[in-house]
C-alpha cells in the first residue's frame, strides 16, 4: 500500500466516521487506527489525562463532594468574577468585531501591495508573543506613557489620567490581541461572496448601504459567528493580558484560578472553577456550532 | 423611495430606447471600446455578438453603469445616464452566472427589486409570485435557490429582473452555463417573454446561433468597434467584411486573384483556374486587377457534380461526415485548401473519400472581399 496519496473521503460517503480513503483506495479500519494512533496517544497523555485528573480532584478532595462547586456559586465574590469574565469577554468580542469587520472587508477589496501589507499587518501580531503585545499597551497607557503625554501636550488634560488597570484598558488590549481570530474567518467568508452578488443587488436598485445589509452582511454571517465565538471563548480563559493590564477590579476567572493554585494552593477549588468554565465553553460551542451549521445550510457559507 | 412603476403591473410597459454616442473605454493600453455609437430602438431585441475581448461586455457594463466610459455618452429612454449609478438606472439585468442570493428564498429573490423600491411585503410577494408564473415556475417560491436546477435558477433570475417592469433588460451571456437543449428552450422562452412584455433587450453573446435565433438586429463587434449592425438575415446573406462572414455561420474562404475589375463587378480566378464573374452587389472592399482577394461561399450552397461547365471547380473528396439531416462533404482544391459542402439529402449522397468531384453553386452565392477600406 502506498502512503503517498492524500486522505480524503469521497463525496458519496455519507458518514464522516465511515471508511477512510487513501489515494482513491479504501484503507482498512486497522490501518487507519494505526495512522491516527500517535496523535490520539499524545492528546490522551498531555491533555485528556491531566484535565480529567484535575477535574476529578474537584469532586474527590478531600472526599466525594460537591462542596468545591458549592463554594463557586455560594460566594458572591467568585460569582462576580465569573459574570465579569463573561462581560469583559463580550465587550472584547464586540470591540473586535467593530474594529475587525471593516479590515476584513477592506482586505477583500484591495489588490497587490496594499493587500499584502494589510495581510501582514493582520498576521504578524499572531506570530509575536502575547506578552510582548500586552507589554506594549502598558508602555502606551501608563501614567507617563505616550497617550498621557500626548493628551497633556495637546492640553486636553492637565494631569495624567488613569488609563492602565481599568476595564477599558483590559478590553482594548484583549480585543487587539484577539483581533486576527476575528478578521480571518470574516475575511474568508467575504472573499467567498462573488462580486456579481453586489452587482446584482445594485442593478435591482439597492444603494451600497442597502446592498451591504441585505446581501453582504447576511452572506458573511457564518464567518462573523465563528469569528465572534472564537474571540469570545478565547477571551473567557484569557490570562496574560488581564493579569498585566487589569487591577483586582478586573479580576477574571483565569487569574483567579492562578491565584488559587499558586498562592492558596487550593487545587480542588481551582479545579472546580475550571470545571465551571469548561461547562460554559462546551455549552456555548454546542449551541453556536448548531447555529453556524444551520446558517451554512441556508447558504450562508457560500 | 417611491413605488412608481412597480404597482402598474398589468399592461406591458413599453421598452425604452438607448442612445450610445462615441463610447470609449480603455483598460491600460487596451481600447476595449473604441468610439462606439449605437442606437437601440424601443422594444427591440439587440444582440451584441463578438469574440472574447471584442468589447461587447464592456459596452453592456457601461450601459449598466458598472463601468464609467472615458468618453462618450449613454442615454436611456431619453435620459442621460452616462454618470448615473447602476442602482438609479432602473434597468433589469440577468448575469452570466445566475447570481441568485443564496440566503433568500426564490420568492424573496424575485421580490428583492420591489423591496428596494419600497413596495410593501404583501404586494411585492404577490407581484413576485406573478413574475414566477410568467417564467413558468409557479409554486417554487418557497424553495432556496440551491434546490433548483441551472435552468430553473436562470428563470428565477429572469423573473427577478422583470418583476419591477424595467424598460430595458440587459443580458450578459445568460445561457452560456446551460447545456445545449436547455439553452435552445430558454432562447425561445426569453424571446416569447420579450415580445409579451414589449421590453427592450440588449443581449451579449459569443454564440452566433443564439444571436440569429433571438435578435431583431445583431451588432458584430471586433476590437472594440462595431463592424456591422444589421438584421440576422442581412448579416448572414450580405456580410460587409470577411470577419463578419467568418463569424456568422460556416463559410468557405478561397484565395483568389482578381483578373479584372469594373463598376458592374469583378472577374476572379479560383484555385483550379476556373474564372468567375462576380456582380458588383456581391463585391465588398477595394478590388484592383492583379491583386489577391478572398472569395467566400456558404457550405449549404455548394452543389456536388451539379454541372461540369467551365465554372465548376474540380476537387478531391477527403471526408464524408454523416450528420443526420445533412451530410458534410470535405473536399480539397487544387491549391490544397479545403472546402466544406453541406448536402441536405443524405440518402442521395453517393460520393466517398477519394472521389473526384466538381463543385458549383448558384451565380449569386459567391462573395468577394477585397482590401478593406478604413471606415
Amino acid at each position: 500500500m502506498s502512503f503517498a496519496g492524500t486522505l480524503a473521503t469521497p463525496p458519496s460517503a455519507p458518514s464522516a466516521l465511515g471508511r477512510l480513503w487513501l489515494g482513491g483506495r479504501q484503507i482498512s479500519v486497522a490501518a487507519s487506527a494505526v495512522l491516527l494512533a500517535p496523535f490520539f496517544a499524545l492528546l490522551l497523555v498531555v491533555f485528556v489525562y491531566p484535565l480529567l485528573s484535575l477535574l476529578s480532584t474537584s469532586f474527590l478532595e478531600p472526599h466525594l463532594t460537591a462542596a468545591n462547586y458549592q463554594r463557586v456559586f455560594d460566594n458572591p465574590v467568585y460569582l462576580r468574577v465569573m459574570l465579569r469574565t463573561g462581560w469583559i469577554s463580550l465587550l472584547t468580542t464586540v470591540l473586535a468585531l467593530v474594529l475587525g469587520f471593516p479590515i476584513a472587508y477592506m482586505m477583500t477589496r484591495v489588490k497587490g501591495a496594499t493587500a499584502a501589507l494589510l495581510t501582514a499587518c493582520v498576521l504578524l501580531p499572531l506570530w509575536s508573543s502575547v506578552l510582548v503585545r500586552t507589554a506594549a499597551w502598558v508602555v502606551l497607557l501608563r501614567r507617563d506613557g505616550i497617550v498621557n503625554n500626548a493628551l497633556q501636550w495637546l492640553g486636553l488634560t492637565d494631569k495624567p489620567l488613569t488609563l492602565l488597570y481599568t476595564e477599558g484598558a483590559v478590553v482594548m488590549a484583549m480585543a487587539h490581541v484577539l483581533l486576527p481570530f476575528l478578521i480571518l474567518p470574516i475575511y474568508s467568508a467575504l472573499k467567498n461572496i462573488p462580486d456579481d452578488y453586489m452587482r446584482a443587488a445594485a442593478m435591482l436598485g439597492a444603494s451600497r448601504t442597502r446592498a451591504f445589509f441585505e446581501v453582504l452582511f447576511p452572506l458573511s454571517r457564518a464567518g462573523i459567528w465563528s469569528g465572534c465565538l472564537m474571540v469570545f471563548l478565547s477571551a473567557l480563559g484569557f490570562f496574560v493580558t488581564p493579569a498585566l493590564i487589569g487591577s483586582p477590579q478586573e479580576l477574571m476567572i483565569a487569574t483567579l484560578v492562578s491565584q488559587q493554585v499558586r498562592e492558596m494552593l487550593d487545587w480542588p477549588f481551582a479545579a472546580a472553577l475550571i470545571g465551571v468554565l469548561m461547562a460554559v465553553v462546551a455549552t456555548l460551542t454546542m449551541v453556536f456550532s448548531k447555529a453556524i451549521s444551520f446558517n451554512r445550510l441556508m447558504g450562508g457559507g457560500a | 423611495m417611491a413605488s412608481t412603476g412597480a404597482s402598474t403591473n398589468i399592461g406591458g410597459a413599453a421598452g425604452g430606447g438607448i442612445e450610445i454616442r462615441g463610447l470609449t473605454k480603455t483598460f491600460g493600453a487596451v481600447r476595449a471600446v473604441d468610439g462606439v455609437s449605437l442606437s437601440v430602438r424601443p422594444g427591440e431585441f439587440l444582440a451584441l455578438l463578438g469574440p472574447s475581448g471584442s468589447g461587447k461586455t464592456s459596452i453592456l457594463m457601461s450601459i449598466a453603469g458598472f463601468e464609467l466610459p472615458d468618453a462618450g455618452s449613454i442615454a436611456i429612454d431619453g435620459e442621460d445616464m452616462t454618470y448615473v449609478t447602476p442602482a438609479k438606472r432602473k434597468l433589469g439585468m440577468v448575469f452570466q452566472k445566475y447570481t441568485l442570493f443564496p440566503h433568500l428564498s426564490v420568492l424573496d429573490n424575485v421580490a428583492f427589486g420591489l423591496k428596494m423600491r419600497g413596495v410593501g411585503r404583501g404586494e411585492r410577494h404577490r407581484l413576485a409570485a406573478e413574475a414566477l408564473a410568467t417564467v413558468r415556475l409557479d409554486g417554487y417560491g418557497a424553495r432556496m435557490p440551491a434546490q433548483l436546477s441551472g435552468g430553473q435558477q436562470q428563470r428565477v433570475a429572469l423573473a427577478r429582473a422583470i418583476v419591477y417592469r424595467p424598460k430595458v433588460l440587459l443580458m450578459d451571456e445568460p445561457l452560456s452555463a446551460l447545456d445545449k437543449n436547455l439553452r435552445e428552450e430558454m432562447q425561445l422562452e426569453i424571446k416569447r417573454l420579450q415580445s409579451q412584455l414589449g421590453i427592450t433587450v440588449v443581449f451579449v453573446t459569443h454564440d452566433q446561433g443564439e444571436a440569429l435565433t433571438m435578435a431583431d438586429r445583431v451588432a458584430i463587434l471586433d476590437k472594440g468597434r462595431i463592424l456591422q449592425l444589421d438584421s440576422p438575415k442581412a448579416l448572414y446573406e450580405t456580410p460587409k467584411t470577411r470577419f463578419v462572414a467568418g463569424f456568422m455561420g460556416e463559410t468557405n474562404f478561397m484565395n483568389v486573384r482578381i483578373e479584372s475589375s469594373a463598376t458592374n463587378g469583378v472577374s476572379v480566378r479560383l484555385p483550379g483556374y476556373t474564372l468567375h464573374e462576380v456582380p458588383a452587389p456581391s463585391v465588398v472592399g477595394r478590388t484592383i486587377a492583379g491583386a489577391q482577394a478572398v472569395a467566400a461561399v456558404r457550405p449549404e450552397q455548394i452543389v456536388l457534380n451539379g454541372s461540369s461547365g467551365a465554372e465548376a471547380l474540380p476537387a478531391t473528396v477527403t471526408g464524408v461526415i454523416y450528420g443526420g439531416a445533412t451530410v458534410l462533404c470535405i473536399a480539397q482544391l487544387a491549391d490544397g485548401s479545403e472546402m466544406r459542402a453541406r448536402l441536405s439529402d443524405p440518402s442521395r449522397v453517393s460520393v466517398k473519400t477519394g472521389d473526384r468531384v466538381h463543385l458549383s453553386w448558384p451565380a449569386d452565392a459567391l462573395r468577394v472581399y477585397g482590401e478593406e477600406v478604413a471606415a
